[in-house]
Protein backbone atom coordinates (compact mmCIF):
# COMPACT_ATOMS: atom_id res chain seq x y z
CA UNK A 1 0.00 0.00 0.00
CA UNK A 2 1.16 3.50 -0.75
CA UNK A 3 -0.35 6.78 0.37
CA UNK A 4 -0.05 10.10 -1.42
CA UNK A 5 -1.22 13.60 -0.64
CA UNK A 6 -1.54 16.08 -3.49
CA UNK A 7 -2.39 19.74 -2.86
CA UNK A 8 -3.56 22.23 -5.47
CA UNK A 9 -4.72 25.81 -5.68
CA UNK A 10 -7.86 25.88 -7.81
CA UNK A 11 -9.02 28.88 -9.88
CA UNK A 12 -12.44 28.91 -8.23
CA UNK A 13 -14.89 27.12 -5.97
CA UNK A 14 -16.65 24.11 -7.53
CA UNK A 15 -20.26 25.01 -8.27
CA UNK A 16 -23.16 23.30 -6.49
CA UNK A 17 -24.42 22.84 -2.97
CA UNK A 18 -23.83 19.20 -2.16
CA UNK A 19 -21.43 18.84 0.75
CA UNK A 20 -20.38 15.27 0.03
CA UNK A 21 -20.58 12.52 -2.56
CA UNK A 22 -19.10 9.08 -3.16
CA UNK A 23 -18.60 7.26 -6.45
CA UNK A 24 -17.01 3.94 -7.45
CA UNK A 25 -16.11 0.80 -5.53
CA UNK A 26 -12.81 -0.54 -4.20
CA UNK A 27 -12.24 -3.52 -6.48
CA UNK A 28 -9.58 -4.74 -8.87
CA UNK A 29 -9.07 -2.05 -11.53
CA UNK A 30 -11.58 0.23 -9.81
CA UNK A 31 -11.51 2.82 -7.04
CA UNK A 32 -13.79 4.77 -4.74
CA UNK A 33 -13.68 8.55 -4.60
CA UNK A 34 -15.13 10.43 -1.62
CA UNK A 35 -15.58 14.18 -2.14
CA UNK A 36 -16.20 16.55 0.79
CA UNK A 37 -16.71 20.30 0.58
CA UNK A 38 -14.68 21.23 3.64
CA UNK A 39 -11.80 23.42 2.43
CA UNK A 40 -11.47 27.15 1.61
CA UNK A 41 -12.82 28.06 -1.86
CA UNK A 42 -9.58 27.88 -3.82
CA UNK A 43 -7.97 24.90 -2.16
CA UNK A 44 -8.16 21.28 -3.24
CA UNK A 45 -6.50 18.33 -1.54
CA UNK A 46 -6.41 14.76 -2.78
CA UNK A 47 -5.52 11.89 -0.42
CA UNK A 48 -4.80 8.60 -2.14
CA UNK A 49 -4.36 5.09 -0.74
CA UNK A 50 -3.38 2.71 -3.51
CA UNK A 51 -2.31 -0.91 -3.92
CA UNK A 52 -0.22 -0.05 -6.99
CA UNK A 53 3.10 1.31 -5.77
CA UNK A 54 5.45 3.57 -7.71
CA UNK A 55 2.96 5.54 -9.79
CA UNK A 56 3.29 8.92 -8.01
CA UNK A 57 4.01 10.81 -11.24
CA UNK A 58 0.96 9.29 -12.96
CA UNK A 59 -1.32 10.21 -10.05
CA UNK A 60 0.05 13.76 -10.00
CA UNK A 61 -0.52 14.13 -13.75
CA UNK A 62 -4.11 12.81 -13.62
CA UNK A 63 -5.02 14.99 -10.63
CA UNK A 64 -3.41 18.07 -12.24
CA UNK A 65 -5.45 17.49 -15.42
CA UNK A 66 -8.63 17.15 -13.37
CA UNK A 67 -7.96 20.32 -11.36
CA UNK A 68 -7.20 22.25 -14.56
CA UNK A 69 -10.40 21.02 -16.25
CA UNK A 70 -12.91 21.27 -13.36
CA UNK A 71 -11.38 23.71 -10.84
CA UNK A 72 -12.59 21.71 -7.80
CA UNK A 73 -11.98 24.47 -5.25
CA UNK A 74 -13.12 23.69 -1.70
CA UNK A 75 -12.96 19.93 -2.06
CA UNK A 76 -11.10 17.37 -0.02
CA UNK A 77 -11.01 14.26 -2.19
CA UNK A 78 -10.15 10.90 -0.63
CA UNK A 79 -9.41 7.86 -2.76
CA UNK A 80 -9.20 4.14 -1.97
CA UNK A 81 -7.71 2.56 -5.06
CA UNK A 82 -7.69 -1.06 -6.14
CA UNK A 83 -5.22 -0.54 -8.97
CA UNK A 84 -7.40 1.42 -11.41
CA UNK A 85 -5.95 2.67 -14.71
CA UNK A 86 -5.44 6.42 -15.13
CA UNK A 87 -8.47 6.76 -17.44
CA UNK A 88 -10.70 5.10 -14.82
CA UNK A 89 -9.32 7.42 -12.13
CA UNK A 90 -10.03 10.44 -14.30
CA UNK A 91 -13.55 9.20 -15.08
CA UNK A 92 -14.36 8.74 -11.36
CA UNK A 93 -13.00 12.19 -10.50
CA UNK A 94 -15.17 13.75 -13.22
CA UNK A 95 -18.24 11.75 -12.06
CA UNK A 96 -17.59 12.85 -8.48
CA UNK A 97 -17.35 16.52 -9.47
CA UNK A 98 -20.63 16.20 -11.42
CA UNK A 99 -22.34 14.71 -8.34
CA UNK A 100 -21.12 17.61 -6.16
CA UNK A 101 -22.55 20.10 -8.67
CA UNK A 102 -26.06 18.58 -8.45
CA UNK A 103 -29.01 20.61 -7.00
CA UNK B 1 -25.53 12.95 -16.70
CA UNK B 2 -28.86 11.89 -15.16
CA UNK B 3 -30.57 9.03 -16.98
CA UNK B 4 -34.33 9.14 -17.17
CA UNK B 5 -36.39 7.33 -14.55
CA UNK B 6 -37.63 4.55 -16.83
CA UNK B 7 -34.10 3.67 -17.92
CA UNK B 8 -32.90 3.56 -14.35
CA UNK B 9 -35.79 1.31 -13.26
CA UNK B 10 -34.76 -1.20 -15.94
CA UNK B 11 -31.07 -1.18 -14.97
CA UNK B 12 -29.58 -4.54 -13.97
CA UNK B 13 -29.53 -5.32 -10.24
CA UNK B 14 -26.78 -7.89 -10.87
CA UNK B 15 -24.48 -5.27 -12.41
CA UNK B 16 -25.27 -2.44 -9.99
CA UNK B 17 -23.31 -1.30 -6.94
CA UNK B 18 -24.87 -1.41 -3.47
CA UNK B 19 -25.58 2.33 -3.61
CA UNK B 20 -27.15 2.11 -7.06
CA UNK B 21 -29.42 -0.68 -5.81
CA UNK B 22 -30.60 1.45 -2.90
CA UNK B 23 -31.37 4.32 -5.28
CA UNK B 24 -33.29 2.01 -7.59
CA UNK B 25 -35.16 0.16 -4.85
CA UNK B 26 -36.45 2.86 -2.51
CA UNK B 27 -38.74 5.81 -3.18
CA UNK B 28 -36.64 8.53 -4.87
CA UNK B 29 -34.74 10.76 -2.45
CA UNK B 30 -36.04 8.92 0.64
CA UNK B 31 -32.79 7.30 1.78
CA UNK B 32 -30.87 8.53 4.83
CA UNK B 33 -27.59 6.74 5.50
CA UNK B 34 -26.34 5.86 8.99
CA UNK B 35 -22.54 5.90 9.51
CA UNK B 36 -21.89 7.14 5.98
CA UNK B 37 -18.54 7.02 4.19
CA UNK B 38 -17.40 10.42 5.48
CA UNK B 39 -17.39 8.94 9.02
CA UNK B 40 -14.69 6.54 7.79
CA UNK B 41 -15.81 3.62 9.94
CA UNK B 42 -13.66 1.13 8.10
CA UNK B 43 -11.85 -2.14 8.68
CA UNK B 44 -8.89 -1.91 11.10
CA UNK B 45 -7.56 -5.25 9.83
CA UNK B 46 -7.05 -4.91 6.09
CA UNK B 47 -3.98 -2.68 6.33
CA UNK B 48 -2.15 -5.56 8.07
CA UNK B 49 -2.56 -7.51 4.83
CA UNK B 50 -1.57 -4.55 2.68
CA UNK B 51 -5.13 -4.41 1.31
CA UNK B 52 -7.14 -1.27 0.62
CA UNK B 53 -10.05 -0.41 2.92
CA UNK B 54 -13.42 0.99 1.86
CA UNK B 55 -14.85 4.06 3.60
CA UNK B 56 -18.07 2.16 4.40
CA UNK B 57 -16.38 -1.27 4.78
CA UNK B 58 -18.58 -2.55 1.97
CA UNK B 59 -21.93 -2.19 3.77
CA UNK B 60 -24.39 0.69 3.42
CA UNK B 61 -27.02 0.99 6.17
CA UNK B 62 -29.85 3.45 6.66
CA UNK B 63 -33.57 4.09 6.39
CA UNK B 64 -35.97 5.21 3.70
CA UNK B 65 -39.39 4.50 2.32
CA UNK B 66 -40.64 1.80 -0.04
CA UNK B 67 -43.99 2.55 -1.63
CA UNK B 68 -44.51 5.17 1.06
CA UNK B 69 -43.83 2.82 3.98
CA UNK B 70 -40.76 3.11 6.20
CA UNK B 71 -38.00 0.51 5.94
CA UNK B 72 -34.55 0.00 7.41
CA UNK B 73 -32.01 -1.34 4.97
CA UNK B 74 -28.52 -2.84 4.79
CA UNK B 75 -26.80 -3.37 1.43
CA UNK B 76 -23.62 -5.37 0.92
CA UNK B 77 -21.20 -4.25 -1.80
CA UNK B 78 -20.38 -7.52 -3.54
CA UNK B 79 -17.56 -5.99 -5.57
CA UNK B 80 -15.57 -5.01 -2.46
CA UNK B 81 -13.83 -8.13 -1.06
CA UNK B 82 -16.73 -10.28 -2.27
CA UNK B 83 -19.21 -8.46 -0.02
CA UNK B 84 -17.74 -10.31 2.93
CA UNK B 85 -18.68 -10.08 6.61
CA UNK B 86 -15.84 -8.41 8.50
CA UNK B 87 -15.77 -7.01 12.01
CA UNK B 88 -17.04 -3.57 10.96
CA UNK B 89 -19.30 -4.51 8.04
CA UNK B 90 -20.95 -7.18 10.20
CA UNK B 91 -21.35 -4.84 13.17
CA UNK B 92 -23.15 -2.30 10.98
CA UNK B 93 -25.78 -4.90 10.02
CA UNK B 94 -26.07 -6.13 13.63
CA UNK B 95 -26.54 -2.57 14.90
CA UNK B 96 -29.29 -1.90 12.38
CA UNK B 97 -31.14 -5.13 13.28
CA UNK B 98 -30.82 -4.50 17.02
CA UNK B 99 -32.16 -0.98 16.61
CA UNK B 100 -35.17 -2.46 14.78
CA UNK B 101 -35.58 -5.11 17.49
CA UNK B 102 -35.43 -2.56 20.32
CA UNK B 103 -37.78 -0.13 18.61
CA UNK B 104 -40.34 -2.86 17.93
CA UNK B 105 -39.95 -4.19 21.47
CA UNK B 106 -40.58 -0.73 22.88
CA UNK B 107 -37.28 -0.94 24.74
CA UNK B 108 -35.34 2.23 24.15
CA UNK B 109 -37.93 4.79 23.12
CA UNK B 110 -36.83 5.00 19.48
CA UNK B 111 -40.13 3.53 18.37
CA UNK B 112 -40.37 5.73 15.31
CA UNK B 113 -38.08 3.26 13.53
CA UNK B 114 -39.75 1.13 10.82
CA UNK B 115 -40.79 -2.46 11.58
CA UNK B 116 -39.27 -3.79 8.36
CA UNK B 117 -35.64 -4.48 7.46
CA UNK B 118 -34.42 -5.21 3.94
CA UNK B 119 -31.09 -7.07 3.64
CA UNK B 120 -29.61 -6.60 0.16
CA UNK B 121 -27.26 -9.58 0.40
CA UNK B 122 -24.33 -9.85 -2.02
CA UNK B 123 -21.66 -11.85 -0.27
CA UNK B 124 -19.44 -14.90 -0.38
CA UNK B 125 -19.57 -15.13 3.43
CA UNK B 126 -16.90 -14.44 6.05
CA UNK B 127 -13.98 -12.17 5.15
CA UNK B 128 -11.12 -14.62 5.55
CA UNK B 129 -8.61 -11.92 6.52
CA UNK B 130 -10.77 -11.11 9.55
CA UNK B 131 -11.29 -14.77 10.43
CA UNK B 132 -12.89 -15.12 13.86
CA UNK B 133 -14.21 -11.55 13.90
CA UNK B 134 -16.01 -12.31 10.63
CA UNK B 135 -17.39 -15.64 11.91
CA UNK B 136 -18.64 -13.90 15.05
CA UNK B 137 -20.20 -11.18 12.91
CA UNK B 138 -22.23 -13.77 10.97
CA UNK B 139 -23.39 -15.44 14.19
CA UNK B 140 -24.40 -12.06 15.63
CA UNK B 141 -26.25 -11.10 12.43
CA UNK B 142 -28.25 -14.35 12.46
CA UNK B 143 -29.11 -13.93 16.14
CA UNK B 144 -30.09 -10.30 15.53
CA UNK B 145 -32.37 -11.32 12.61
CA UNK B 146 -34.15 -13.87 14.80
CA UNK B 147 -34.48 -11.44 17.73
CA UNK B 148 -35.86 -8.74 15.45
CA UNK B 149 -38.36 -11.18 13.93
CA UNK B 150 -39.47 -12.40 17.34
CA UNK B 151 -40.24 -8.78 18.24
CA UNK B 152 -42.47 -8.46 15.20
CA UNK B 153 -40.00 -7.00 12.67
CA UNK B 154 -40.20 -8.32 9.09
CA UNK B 155 -36.71 -9.10 7.76
CA UNK B 156 -36.57 -9.66 4.01
CA UNK B 157 -33.49 -10.83 2.07
CA UNK B 158 -33.01 -9.64 -1.52
CA UNK B 159 -30.51 -11.79 -3.45
CA UNK B 160 -29.38 -10.99 -6.98
CA UNK B 161 -25.81 -9.72 -6.84
CA UNK B 162 -22.58 -10.98 -8.38
CA UNK B 163 -21.39 -12.65 -5.18
CA UNK B 164 -24.77 -14.30 -4.53
CA UNK B 165 -25.47 -15.28 -0.91
CA UNK B 166 -23.03 -17.95 0.20
CA UNK B 167 -21.46 -19.01 3.48
CA UNK B 168 -22.68 -16.72 6.25
CA UNK B 169 -24.84 -14.79 3.79
CA UNK B 170 -26.64 -17.99 2.77
CA UNK B 171 -27.17 -18.80 6.46
CA UNK B 172 -28.39 -15.26 7.11
CA UNK B 173 -30.88 -15.53 4.23
CA UNK B 174 -32.23 -18.73 5.78
CA UNK B 175 -33.04 -16.87 9.02
CA UNK B 176 -35.09 -14.15 7.27
CA UNK B 177 -38.88 -13.83 7.17
CA UNK B 178 -38.95 -13.86 3.40
CA UNK B 179 -36.42 -14.23 0.55
CA UNK B 180 -36.57 -12.60 -2.88
CA UNK B 181 -34.26 -13.94 -5.59
CA UNK B 182 -33.58 -13.25 -9.27
CA UNK B 183 -32.43 -15.79 -11.84
CA UNK B 184 -28.90 -14.40 -11.45
CA UNK B 185 -29.09 -14.61 -7.66
CA UNK B 186 -27.45 -17.67 -6.17
CA UNK B 187 -28.04 -18.97 -2.66
CA UNK B 188 -26.06 -21.65 -0.85
CA UNK B 189 -23.71 -22.32 2.03
CA UNK B 190 -20.64 -24.03 0.58
CA UNK B 191 -19.88 -22.73 -2.91
CA UNK B 192 -19.42 -25.11 -5.86
CA UNK B 193 -15.59 -25.00 -5.72
CA UNK B 194 -15.63 -25.80 -2.00
CA UNK B 195 -17.91 -28.80 -2.53
CA UNK B 196 -15.78 -30.09 -5.40
CA UNK B 197 -12.56 -29.66 -3.39
CA UNK B 198 -13.92 -31.54 -0.39
CA UNK B 199 -16.12 -34.20 -1.98
CA UNK B 200 -14.67 -34.67 -5.45
CA UNK B 201 -15.76 -33.76 -8.95
CA UNK B 202 -18.22 -36.69 -9.02
CA UNK B 203 -20.19 -34.98 -6.23
CA UNK B 204 -20.33 -31.55 -7.87
CA UNK B 205 -18.50 -30.38 -10.99
CA UNK B 206 -17.80 -26.70 -10.33
CA UNK B 207 -16.62 -26.19 -13.93
CA UNK B 208 -20.03 -27.25 -15.27
CA UNK B 209 -21.67 -23.83 -15.24
CA UNK B 210 -25.06 -25.08 -16.45
CA UNK B 211 -25.14 -27.56 -13.56
CA UNK B 212 -23.94 -25.01 -11.00
CA UNK B 213 -26.43 -22.32 -12.03
CA UNK B 214 -29.34 -24.72 -12.26
CA UNK B 215 -28.68 -25.99 -8.72
CA UNK B 216 -27.75 -22.82 -6.80
CA UNK B 217 -29.44 -20.26 -9.08
CA UNK B 218 -32.60 -18.33 -8.35
CA UNK B 219 -34.98 -20.44 -10.44
CA UNK B 220 -34.20 -23.65 -8.55
CA UNK B 221 -34.27 -21.88 -5.17
CA UNK B 222 -37.71 -20.51 -5.98
CA UNK B 223 -39.10 -23.85 -7.23
CA UNK B 224 -37.95 -25.88 -4.21
CA UNK B 225 -39.24 -23.29 -1.73
CA UNK B 226 -35.86 -21.77 -0.84
CA UNK B 227 -37.08 -18.33 -1.96
CA UNK B 228 -40.57 -16.85 -1.73
CA UNK B 229 -40.56 -14.53 -4.71
CA UNK B 230 -38.82 -14.36 -8.09
CA UNK B 231 -37.71 -10.93 -9.26
CA UNK B 232 -36.67 -9.75 -12.70
CA UNK B 233 -33.01 -8.66 -12.70
CA UNK B 234 -33.93 -4.98 -12.63
CA UNK B 235 -34.38 -2.27 -10.02
CA UNK B 236 -38.14 -2.26 -10.58
CA UNK B 237 -38.21 -6.08 -10.48
CA UNK B 238 -36.74 -6.15 -6.97
CA UNK B 239 -38.80 -3.15 -5.90
CA UNK B 240 -42.08 -4.77 -6.92
CA UNK B 241 -41.14 -8.13 -5.38
CA UNK B 242 -40.05 -6.51 -2.10
CA UNK B 243 -43.30 -4.54 -1.84
CA UNK B 244 -45.31 -7.72 -2.52
CA UNK B 245 -43.56 -9.94 0.05
CA UNK B 246 -43.59 -7.26 2.77
CA UNK B 247 -47.38 -7.47 2.54
CA UNK B 248 -47.46 -11.17 3.51
CA UNK B 249 -44.77 -11.90 6.08
CA UNK B 250 -45.53 -14.91 8.31
CA UNK B 251 -45.61 -14.35 12.07
CA UNK B 252 -42.50 -15.60 13.90
CA UNK B 253 -43.92 -18.13 16.31
CA UNK B 254 -43.80 -21.82 17.21
CA UNK B 255 -46.36 -22.65 14.52
CA UNK B 256 -44.22 -21.08 11.79
CA UNK B 257 -41.06 -22.82 13.05
CA UNK B 258 -42.79 -26.20 13.19
CA UNK B 259 -44.14 -25.65 9.68
CA UNK B 260 -40.59 -24.84 8.53
CA UNK B 261 -39.23 -28.01 10.13
CA UNK B 262 -41.96 -30.08 8.47
CA UNK B 263 -41.38 -28.34 5.13
CA UNK B 264 -37.63 -29.04 5.15
CA UNK B 265 -38.08 -32.66 6.26
CA UNK B 266 -40.67 -33.19 3.54
CA UNK B 267 -38.44 -31.61 0.92
CA UNK B 268 -35.52 -33.80 1.93
CA UNK B 269 -37.52 -37.00 1.68
CA UNK B 270 -39.04 -35.96 -1.64
CA UNK B 271 -35.97 -34.50 -3.40
CA UNK B 272 -33.03 -35.96 -1.44
CA UNK B 273 -32.40 -38.68 -4.00
CA UNK B 274 -32.13 -36.34 -7.01
CA UNK B 275 -28.78 -35.84 -8.75
CA UNK B 276 -29.42 -32.42 -10.24
CA UNK B 277 -31.92 -29.58 -10.49
CA UNK B 278 -33.74 -30.94 -13.55
CA UNK B 279 -34.32 -34.18 -11.64
CA UNK B 280 -35.89 -32.21 -8.78
CA UNK B 281 -38.13 -30.26 -11.17
CA UNK B 282 -39.34 -33.55 -12.62
CA UNK B 283 -40.22 -34.92 -9.17
CA UNK B 284 -42.05 -31.68 -8.43
CA UNK B 285 -44.31 -32.47 -11.37
CA UNK B 286 -43.15 -29.78 -13.79
CA UNK B 287 -43.88 -30.68 -17.41
CA UNK B 288 -40.79 -30.58 -19.63
CA UNK B 289 -38.37 -29.74 -16.78
CA UNK B 290 -35.28 -28.91 -18.95
CA UNK B 291 -37.26 -26.02 -20.51
CA UNK B 292 -37.31 -24.23 -17.13
CA UNK B 293 -33.71 -23.12 -17.67
CA UNK B 294 -34.52 -20.93 -20.67
CA UNK B 295 -37.99 -19.85 -19.62
CA UNK B 296 -38.75 -16.11 -19.44
CA UNK B 297 -39.87 -14.48 -16.19
CA UNK B 298 -43.60 -14.49 -16.83
CA UNK B 299 -43.72 -18.14 -17.86
CA UNK B 300 -41.49 -19.11 -14.94
CA UNK B 301 -43.47 -17.14 -12.37
CA UNK B 302 -46.63 -18.77 -13.71
CA UNK B 303 -45.21 -22.22 -12.91
CA UNK B 304 -43.58 -21.27 -9.60
CA UNK B 305 -46.65 -19.55 -8.19
CA UNK B 306 -48.78 -22.67 -8.76
CA UNK B 307 -46.29 -25.14 -7.23
CA UNK B 308 -47.14 -26.39 -3.74
CA UNK B 309 -43.51 -26.69 -2.57
CA UNK B 310 -42.69 -23.14 -3.63
CA UNK B 311 -45.54 -21.46 -1.77
CA UNK B 312 -45.77 -21.98 1.96
CA UNK B 313 -46.38 -20.17 5.22
CA UNK B 314 -43.23 -21.53 6.83
CA UNK B 315 -39.80 -19.82 7.16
Amino acid sequence: METLKIKHTAKSRLAGKKDQAIIGVVASGNLEVLLERVLPDTRCEVDIATTAEGFDDTWKAVVADFVERRSPGGLRISINDGGARPDTVYLRLMQGAALMEAE
Amino acid sequence: MMEDTATRAQASWFQATARQRIDGLLDPGSFTEFLGPAERVQSPHLALFDLPAAFDDGVVIGRGTLDGKGVLLAAQEGQFMGGTFGEVSGAKIVGLLRAARDAAGGGNGKDDLPRAVLLLLDSGGVRLQEANAGELAVAEVMRAVVEARSNGVAVVALVGGKSGAFGGAGLTAATCSRIVVSEEGRIGVSGPEVIETNKGVEEFDAANKALVWSVVGGKNRRLIGGADAFAADTMSGFREAAIAVLGKVPPFDLKTLKAEQARLAGRHSKLGGCDDAVGMWKVLGIKNPPAVRDMDEDAFTGIADRLKEANHDAR
